[in-house]
């Protein structure tokens, strides 16, 4: 049942993405075009999930466990910080740069986009890259440990 | 400020952020886990029993999205993404996009849509620094080069 629903929601997320637009990179940097001609589309695409979220989330706030009866995770991290801004930042840039955020990067690639299919690979070699600076530069006594 | 009204599609998107809230839904109270994309493909990258399954099979449903959405969208909605970037901005893109989304703990749907939703004000910092981030990168290679 679980492994269901996290399909049907993978399949309805990425439907969402090819609907609203914010699969097409063309679109997305219309958007971010705020000094061009502008196209106000994916706020439209933000208020509309949010809209739904908002109750979703209210919801899980106020139960303990999720309806399947298994664990919750809600996140707990609520400090903002360095790490955080920076990221955001990188990740702002690379999105302006090419138009694709994650999500839609997979769901373009999933269409058989060859570009998207690069964009991915490179997006898995950064993610690739942080897990190992963030073992060599945060965790140096437990990079220590494992290898001994 | 000038609007694209060519471009401006405010019902298709505002139904397609519809259906992206309905799947942050479904995954938050049946599987009580967070629809962030680079969350979940990012847990992949260090791998942990009994932490796999949940990931793989929310992948593969967004795999089988396109294919479903070419046979019930009408045939103006199937127009191909406009990608205009060389393959050189694209890795660089790529590069940017997943050491930023795993250092800053999220993206445009973890943040963006499930953190605004659940009024976390950390989300709210990461979504503005990342629009800001976007604009202003578009604005210098639109712009200013």
């Amino acid at each position: 049942m679980q492994r269901i629903t996290e399909f049907v929601a993978g399949l309805l997320f990425g439907m969402g993405l090819l609907l609203s637009g914010m699969s097409d990179p063309g679109k997305v940097l219309g958007f971010l075009d705020l000094f061009g001609a502008w196209d106000p589309s994916l706020a439209f695409v933000m208020g509309g999930a949010i809209l739904v979220g908002v109750f979703a989330f209210a919801v899980a706030k106020k139960r303990t466990t999720n309806i399947l009866g298994g664990a919750l995770h809600l996140p707990k991290a609520n400090q903002i910080d360095r790490r955080l801004v920076i990221g955001a930042l990188l990740f702002g840039a690379g999105w302006g740069l090419a138009g694709f955020c994650p999500g839609p990067g997979l769901v373009s690639m999933f269409s058989g986009q060859p570009k998207a299919a690069v964009f991915v690979v490179s997006m898995i070699a950064g993610m690739l890259l942080f897990e190992a600076a963030d073992r060599f530069i945060h965790q140096p006594r437990a990079r220590q440990a494992s290898a001994r | 400020m000038v609007i694209d009204w060519a471009n401006f599609t405010p019902w298709a998107s505002l139904g397609g952020g519809i259906v992206l809230g309905l799947a942050s839904a479904i995954f938050i109270l049946f599987n009580g886990r967070i629809l962030g994309i680079s969350g979940i493909l990012g847990g992949l990258m260090s791998p942990r029993m009994g932490d796999v399954g949940w990931r793989i099979a929310f992948l593969l449903g967004m795999a089988a999205a396109p294919a479903l959405f070419a046979l019930i969208a009408p045939p103006g909605m199937l127009s191909a993404p406009r990608i205009d970037a060389g393959y050189g901005l694209i890795v660089a893109a790529g590069l940017l996009v997943g050491l930023g989304t795993r250092y800053g703990s999220g993206c445009t749907s973890g943040h963006g849509v499930c953190g605004l939703s659940r009024l976390s004000p950390r989300s709210l910092v990461a979504t503005l620094t990342f629009m800001g981030a976007g604009f202003a990168m578009v604005f210098v290679l639109r712009h200013v080069l």
